[in-house]
């Protein structure tokens, strides 16, 4: 064995810098995204211009926060999109219920109500995937359709309008700044905040990321993989109930078409954030700046003449693949 | 031991003409992955109507070799020449069609066809284009029959027993004429008549003028059978002797390289102390039946007996890894563990055979490995204590010696010593009164191995408990205070002190309980 013998105290420690191309990759991205734009169309710089893109971005960033956990515990929610249309037509669905009561109040009330909801739905995931032992893909294609099916019944395939008199009050929630920065950036920064300080931080994010990276690892280290998992799918859900909170206000309903494919959305996001689809570490920055990319580069496409903006998906199709690409051949 | 290593110079068998070449020669075998060097400049000679043993620890070498030879990996250096012709092998087929042919130790069929399918499989009979089912069952008879395999060519290989599908493994290879053949710890999954069955058939290759390359870790076998021994230890040749001159003792310790007594520390004299762990009547379903034991505080137990006698899965119960039927007392005090988190807070360690698969996550740096077991004891709150974790993982490399450059590197890029000193440090950092080491040593070198054999001893002068299970007997003997030798999923016998031997742990291991208690007071 050619291992140098060292003296203890003399190594490395983990604070040396030591730059990590895996994890900056989704933020050089972005840069080269940004000056690409630049480019194509000076506008596209422009504060206005970008502060839309981000807050458009915030739905797909903040389920993306929650799906960084569930992935990186080893599963998957491809439920998120249905479920955002379910729990935004329960949130308004209580609001309007409350509205003759309470008045005003209904908005935070709705909202509480809204998280409730995003954390049984999560349960209700996590649980079938856990304890039920059903392949995370198969159980969360099942509750995606139940809960598409839901919000399709609950609006009568129509749509569910959020009460009149809610509508001014709520508006800020999408709409408003906070020292010219739109709320909804905020709040996803909040939630990314969060997320990467559960994931990095706590006991609880390292047993997450040991679940994902070698499950059984885990379980002989006394870590139990079905509270874990339950957890991370939990969190999925009370993200998921966020992004719908900030959804409302946008169109101010909800339709059987809200959050369709956001799914697909939200796991691209999370890979070309830079976290393993099989599992392990988790990148929650990495997420948030997959997340603005796929904005970002729809974007592009709308502003410049060079490829029809019907092709976004495809784009985004391809970056996926590059994104797994990378992750195979840079091992 | 004064042996003299250059007996490999020693003239052809007298009924071989010296002109003839020799049928299988290898000059500076040599093979690297990357910076590592797993064999190096390993000359043998095979001629025909020879059988010739490779002996040597696990991680010595032996299965490169012999991959090397039949094809499965390339070398990096040195020549393979077959009857006096250079080769170069890039494919296992290739080999086979020289006459090379290895018989895996892993059992390689294919459960969903027939016996006569998998002896047959890649290179079916055919007549007019369409598959000879007749004749190929009529081959496969004889060739069964020969092997004194009696299962009709018919049966799924799904129902036939473990046995007999290492025959079907070993007729697959002898269905073409092959001049050597490779025998790949052969035994491994076999039982007393069963094993001498297969040697018997070895013998009878040998009188048909094939040769043999026979690799097990077996000496009792390799003594009976070979005609020319080479002894590899840590990927190096130490020399090629005549099989009759070297004793079972003088084999193994020419594989560990140096006085085996000086291997082991010393073990204690002191009475034994009082029981920590009572186990009665533990049942695992479909693996271990009804066993009952007693481990005392001092104690290195050592748990023997063949791959598939349970002894694994009793104790993943036992910590709450598997579903489990027993009473267990700790301390005198009755308790239940359902699960690992409850073995490790009621103070039982469980360091797994499985240091890759299931030990240490090879992706994630040192100190998130070491203290995965352990986060609750050292991390109170909520989050996490970075510092204690760092001071933990030094505490821990100064203990165990574990050799890394940085501090930073993954669990994967550590030498396998220097991982499983890792996973024992991990076991450790959750303080635990009785500590169960599956397979302690396997795949690491001979000088962390007398470490952690140090290690162990000094856990249970510190007043801890400790099972050792183990497929290495040496190492059981070596190492332990009391012997329980296990068999089909039921403790066979126990043994210690002066009755510590081999052939008592292969007896125990082998034969029935019956037979082995009442023949006991005889042969032990």
């Amino acid at each position: 064995m050619s291992v140098a013998t060292t003296e203890p105290g003399r190594l490395e420690r983990d604070r040396d810098f030591n730059f990590n191309w895996a994890a900056a990759g989704p933020f050089l991205a972005l840069l080269v995204l940004l000056a690409i734009g630049f480019v194509i169309n000076p506008d596209f710089l422009s504060a206005t211009n970008l502060s839309n893109v981000i807050t458009r971005s915030a739905f797909i960033a903040i389920i993306a926060v929650g799906a960084t956990f569930v992935i990186s515990s080893g599963g998957l929610d491809l439920s998120v999109g249905s479920m955002a249309a379910f729990i935004t037509g329960i949130t308004i669905m209580c609001m309007n219920m409350m509205v003759p009561n309470v008045g005003l109040w209904s908005i935070p009330a709705g909202m509480a109500i809204a998280v409730l909801a995003g954390i049984a739905c999560g349960l209700v995931n996590g649980v079938i995937v856990t304890v039920g032992k059903i392949e995370p893909f198969i159980a969360t294609l099942g509750t995606m359709g139940i809960f598409r099916a839901l919000i399709t019944y609950m609006s009568d395939g129509g749509t569910i309008p959020i009460d009149r008199t809610l509508r001014e009050a709520y508006r800020p929630v999408y709409f408003g700044t906070v020292a010219g920065i739109p709320l909804p950036i905020l709040i996803s920064l909040a939630v990314a905040a969060l997320g990467a300080f559960i994931l990095y931080k706590t006991k609880y994010g390292r047993q997450c990321a040991a679940a994902g990276a070698n499950e059984d690892v885990a379980r002989y280290s006394g870590i139990s993989i079905i509270r874990t998992r339950t957890i991370a799918y939990v969190i999925q859900g009370a993200c998921v109930a966020i992004a719908a909170i900030c959804y409302v206000p946008r169109l101010g309903a909800a339709t059987p078409t809200t959050g369709v494919l956001w799914e697909l959305q939200v796991i691209t996001a999370v890979v070309i954030g830079g976290t393993a689809l099989r599992g392990g570490k988790g990148r929650i920055w990495g997420t948030v700046a997959g997340a603005v990319i796929l904005e970002l580069i729809a974007n592009l496409m709308v502003l410049s003449d060079f490829v029809s903006e019907y092709l976004v998906a495809a784009v985004q199709g391809v970056i996926i693949i590059i994104a797994m690409l990378i992750q195979r051949f840079s091992k | 031991m004064a042996r003299d290593p250059d007996m490999q110079q020693t003239p052809p068998r007298p009924d071989a003409t010296q002109a003839e070449p020799c049928l299988l020669r290898t000059a500076n075998l040599t093979k690297q992955y990357g910076p590592v060097t797993v064999l190096s400049n390993v000359g043998i000679d095979i001629h025909a109507g020879e059988i010739h043993a490779i002996i040597g620890e696990n991680g010595a070498g032996k299965s490169t070799l012999m991959r090397l030879i039949s094809g499965y990996v390339q070398p990096s250096a040195g020549t393979i020449a077959v009857s006096g012709k250079r080769v170069a092998f890039a494919t296992p087929h290739q080999a086979e069609e020289a006459g090379i042919v290895l018989v895996h130790q892993e059992i390689l069929l294919a459960e969903g066809l027939t016996v006569a399918e998998n002896l047959f499989l890649g290179r079916e009979l055919t007549r007019n284009g369409l598959v000879d089912d007749r004749a190929m069952h009529r081959i496969a008879r004889e060739k069964l029959d020969e092997l004194g395999c009696h299962v009709s060519p018919r049966t799924l290989v799904r129902d036939v027993g473990l046995a007999d599908r290492q025959l079907i493994q070993i007729g697959r290879a002898l269905l073409d004429d092959h001049k050597l053949v490779i025998f790949d710890e052969p035994t491994a999954v076999l039982t007393g008549n069963e094993v001498e069955r297969l040697l018997e058939i070895v013998l009878r290759l040998k009188d048909r003028n094939m040769g043999v390359l026979y690799i097990s870790h077996r000496l009792d076998e390799v003594q009976r059978l070979a005609d020319k021994v080479t002894v590899l230890r840590d990927g190096k040749m130490i020399g090629t002797y005549a099989g009759h001159t070297l004793s079972q003792m003088d084999m193994a310790e020419l594989m560990v390289g140096r006085e085996l007594s000086a291997l082991y520390p010393p073990k204690s004299d002191a009475p034994r102390g009082e029981a920590i762990l009572r186990v009665n009547n533990a049942t695992v379903p479909g693996y271990a039946n009804d066993v009952s034991f007693t481990l005392h505080r001092g104690e290195i137990l050592g748990f023997a007996g063949m791959i598939g006698a349970g002894r694994t899965e009793l104790f993943e119960g036992i910590v709450g890894l598997r579903p489990v039927d027993a009473h267990v007392e700790l301390h005198g005090q009755p308790i239940a563990i359902r699960s690992p988190r409850e073995a490790i807070d009621a103070g039982i360690g469980y360091l797994t055979e499985d240091r890759k698969g299931k030990g240490l996550l090879l992706q994630e740096r040192l100190a998130p490995n070491l203290t995965l077991s352990a986060l609750r004891r050292l991390n109170p709150g909520l989050w996490l204590r970075k510092r204690q974790e760092a001071v933990a993982l030094d505490q821990a490399v100064d203990q165990y010696d574990i050799r890394v450059r940085s501090l930073r590197l993954h669990a994967g890029q550590l030498s396998g010593g220097n991982q499983q000193k890792l996973l024992l440090a991990k076991i450790l950092l959750t303080n635990p009164s009785v500590v169960i080491i599956d397979e302690p040593t396997r795949g690491i070198d001979i000088a962390n191995k007398a470490q952690i054999y140090t290690f162990i001893r000094k856990l249970v002068s510190e007043g801890k408990a400790c099972v050792v299970i183990s497929s290495e007997m040496q190492e059981l003997i070596g190492l332990c205070d009391r012997i329980l030798v296990m068999r089909q999923g039921r403790i066979n016998g126990e043994i210690a002190g002066e009755r510590m031997t081999e052939s008592n742990i292969a007896w125990l291991a082998t034969a029935e309980a019956g037979v082995a208690h009442a023949t006991e007071g005889g042969r032990v």
